[in-house]
Formats: structure tokens, C-alpha cells, sequence
């Protein structure tokens, strides 16, 4: 018996409703973040991840409202993403009761920012957020660069190199999702998972692309993350988080059952 | 009947005082002011991030002294969580190493760099996620929890106690054995997150708040 690895639901929020995917034609609405996040910690998920993908102001507000009201229930780590630009965002959410705080964006256009976040509030408390895309053609060595506003925008920056960049600045963890693979259902890219996962020494989440029990336990066993997150399967209850695990556990991975 | 939250301006101590406010009907406060700290009739020392950062702001708010007073009075229960498990220790090697609180003696070290697990795969430093915690003797804050329950870890130093009487819970990692939960008196304290580890957690708090040592 050792270390568990992670099963990490997450629920993307806009307007104060839990939806499916982030960028997608047709969104589906999945529910309530509270009543969502409950269930999921009443079924054993190790964690919840709380992506804010709200665009306006007035929404924020709504936001912070639901963190604290998921803090105040669910006795488990909360993730909180999205929009997370300042120090001051950062404060406003971990007094909420967050317990860690994801940085996207930011850490591509003011890489200060996070070091800045570091130095305040510790590496126990900031999540890397990196958005990766295979850039490299058929027949090349493989090569991924990180992508920012929801995967449209291209840095020049490459994945693996960033990666160890934010570790060096302290981060504690970083959330690594595949642009190609987000949304589609077709497994994580267990390529840029493995390569990310060996050249840093911090535990790596895998995301993007889950759409069955296979895809998590390819995630783990040939991805070496040391947890992994999905949306979809989760909301919709194709799955429950304790089929998951025990599913997991089948093959030889180390679950908190 | 007042749980005071020592606030000494390192971390997040939302979580802690939410998760006792969900065991108890008891005040639970957070606070800094040494008469309350002193009119409390339980204390939770928590701390999070370097422990030189710790112990620096524990004495730049001049709660050193006091907490090393309680400490050696014993005269009401004390438990610490993460860094305030850490910094009971006479030493750590974190920081270029670091003179603490020396209430046990015993040292807080490093976890190995480099180490991998059965699959090949790298074990990663900090150790974070849920472990499990083998209890090494029985005591009340037990109670009701099973042999061998996970609970919720974010760290990359531990605890070695130099007295076996001390620990009270041990999990193992990269090939060591950290003393995850220790104590003596009516100090306890723990490496992990009992107010982040669900069911098990808020039963180690409400064995706390309910504890008359």
C-alpha cells in the first residue's frame, strides 16, 4: 500500500452552471457546481477541480459564492482555475476556500506572475496549468508546444522545456491537457503525458480527452501521471467514480478504495 | 468553550476552521491575539509552505514565545497540521537547515530525489495526494478510524521522532518511514490534512474537539 493515484472530476463553470467541455458548439448543462461537487466527494473523488470559464465581471462574484459554498461542504482538495490573473485573485479564491489555485494563461504572458504567486502563497497552493499541442508532422520527433486562450493561440513555446521551467520557479503540480485530445473521447496524448511526467520531479495531472476507464488507467500505467481529471464521463453518469476506481484498482494501480 | 486557530500569517487556515466548524457547535476562531490565544480552551497550530518562513512570521508576530509557553505548560490539547507537525522538532534540514520549537526531540528531513515505483515510474517530491497512516500506537484521536485509512498529504519534508513513545502514526514513501502523526501530553500533531481528508479527517477533528487528555 502506497500513494494513491488520483481521480480528479472537474467542473467547468459558466454563469454558475456546471457544463460540459469549454469551446465546444452545443453545450450541454450538467447541473448544479454545489449539488455536482457533493455527489462527487459523497462517491470518493480525490479531489474536485473548479474551472471558472465565466467571460464577465458580474459572474466572478457568482463564483466566488460557489467556492464557498462547495469549501464549506466538501472536506476534500478544491482546484480553482480560470481568469486567475493577480495575487489578489488569488487571495480572494483561497479565502473562499480553495486549497490550490490553477494558473493558465497568465503564466504564458507574465511568467513574474507566478513566480510572484509562489513566493506568497507557497508551491503547495499554485497548479501550473499548461495546454499543450502536438506540433511536430508524421515521421518527426515529437514535439508539443503550449497553446493559451482555450487552444487558439499559438506561443512557439515548447511544452516539455516550459514545464520544467515552472517547476523550477517552485511550482508544486501541474495540469497538463492535451489540445488535440480535449473533448474528442480518444484517450490522453500519452506522449506529451510521459514526456512531461519523467522531466519533472512534481506530481503531473492528465486531462483532456477521457472517454472510457481504459483512457485513465493508459493515463497512469503508460502517461506515468500521478493523477488524472476528466469532465464528461463523470457528469453525465456514464461512469461513477467509485466503478472507476475500482476499475483502476484491477489493473494494478493503487486507489483509495 | 473557544477552539482557537493560531494565525501567524502562513497559509490557508479557511479549510481548518471551516472543517472544525462542521464537527463542533464550539466557537472556532482564528486569531493572532495572544489573550485569546491564552482564553482558548483548545489550540490547532496549523502552517503551510517553508518552515523558515514559518517560524520567521510565528516571531515577527511574537507568538513564538507564547506557543512554546503552551507548549511546555501542556494545560490544554494542541494539535498541529502540516508545518505545525514539523515545527516541533528540535531541527529541519529544510532552508539550509533550521533550529525549531525543539518540543520533541527528533529532525524533519528531505524525501529522496530520483526514486521510482514497482512500475518504473518517477516518485514525485512534494509527496501529495492520499497515503496511508499505519497507527503506531492507539491514542483517543484514533478512535473510530481504521487501521490503515488514507488521508491527504502535500509535503516534501518530514518528521523522524528520536523517541518511538512519540509516534503515533507512520506511512511510508520513497523508501522512508515518516512519522506522520506524533505526540505526547496533550500535543498532537500530524504531517497530513485531517479538514482536506473527507470522512476520516473530520473524524480525527471531531475526536479532537471532543479529547480531554
Amino acid at each position: 500500500m502506497g500513494l494513491a493515484k488520483r481521480i480528479i472530476p472537474c467542473l467547468d463553470v459558466d454563469a454558475g452552471r456546471v457544463v460540459k467541455g469549454v469551446n465546444f458548439i452545443g453545450i450541454r448543462d450538467a447541473g448544479d457546481p454545489v449539488e455536482i461537487a457533493q455527489r462527487y466527494n459523497l462517491q470518493g473523488a480525490d479531489e474536485i477541480t473548479f474551472l471558472d470559464i465565466t467571460a464577465s465581471h458580474e459572474d466572478r462574484d457568482t463564483t466566488v459564492g460557489m467556492v464557498e459554498r462547495i469549501a464549506g461542504e466538501v472536506f476534500i482538495p478544491l482546484t480553482v482555475g480560470g481568469g486567475i490573473r493577480t495575487c489578489d485573485d488569488i487571495r480572494t479564491m483561497l479565502n473562499a476556500g480553495a486549497d490550490k489555485i490553477s494558473i493558465n494563461t497568465a503564466a504564458v504572458t507574465n511568467p513574474d506572475f507566478v513566480y510572484e504567486a509562489l513566493e506568497r502563497f507557497g508551491s503547495q497552493c499554485i497548479v501550473v496549468a499548461i495546454d499543450a499541442k502536438k506540433v511536430s508532422g508524421e515521421g518527426e520527433a515529437p514535439r508539443w508546444e503550449i497553446f493559451t486562450h482555450g487552444g487558439r493561440r499559438a506561443t512557439g513555446i515548447d511544452a516539455v522545456e516550459w514545464a520544467k521551467t515552472m517547476v523550477d520557479y517552485g511550482a508544486g503540480e501541474l495540469l497538463l491537457t492535451s489540445m488535440d485530445r480535449d473533448g474528442t473521447k480518444t484517450g490522453f496524448d500519452l506522449g506529451v503525458t510521459h514526456a512531461i511526467s519523467e522531466a519533472v520531479s512534481v506530481p503531473v495531472i492528465a486531462s483532456g480527452g477521457v472517454g472510457n476507464l481504459d483512457h485513465l488507467v493508459d493515463g497512469i500505467l503508460e502517461g506515468g501521471a500521478d493523477a488524472v481529471l476528466a469532465a464528461s464521463i463523470f457528469h453525465f453518469g456514464e461512469y461513477t467514480i467509485p466503478e472507476a476506481k475500482r476499475y483502476m484498482a484491477s489493473k494494478g494501480i493503487e486507489m483509495r478504495l | 468553550m473557544t477552539i482557537a486557530v493560531i494565525d501567524y500569517g502562513m497559509g490557508n487556515l479557511h479549510s481548518v476552521a471551516k472543517a472544525l466548524e462542521h464537527v463542533t457547535h464550539e466557537n472556532v476562531i482564528v486569531t493572532r491575539d495572544p489573550r485569546c490565544i491564552r482564553g482558548a480552551t483548545r489550540l490547532v497550530l496549523p502552517g503551510q509552505g517553508a518552515i523558515r518562513d514559518c517560524i520567521g512570521e510565528l516571531e515577527r508576530t511574537d507568538l513564538r514565545g507564547l506557543v512554546q509557553e503552551l507548549l511546555t505548560r501542556q494545560a490544554k490539547p494542541l494539535l498541529g497540521i502540516c508545518v505545525g507537525q514539523q515545527m516541533l522538532m528540535d531541527h529541519s534540514e529544510e532552508n539550509g537547515g533550521i533550529d525549531c520549537l525543539g518540543f520533541l526531540p527528533g529532525v524533519v528531513r528531505r524525501f529522496p530525489a530520483d526514486m521510482r515505483d514497482e512500475h518504473g515510474a518517477r516518485l514525485k517530491v512534494p509527496h501529495m495526494g492520499w497515503n496511508v497512516v499505519q497507527q503506531h500506537h492507539p491514542h483517543p484521536l484514533w478512535a473510530g478510524i481504521d487501521h490503515e485509512e488514507h488521508f491527504y498529504f502535500v509535503h516534501s519534508y518530514y518528521v523522524v521522532a528520536n523517541d518511538d513513545n512519540n509516534v503515533l502514526g507512520t506511512t511510508d514513501y520513497c523508501g522512508v518511514t515518516a512519522h506522520v502523526a506524533i505526540g505526547r501530553e496533550a500535543t498532537f500533531a500530524v504531517q497530513f490534512h485531517p479538514e482536506k481528508s473527507s470522512r476520516a479527517g473530520l473524524k480525527l477533528l471531531e475526536n479532537f474537539v471532543q479529547w480531554s487528555p
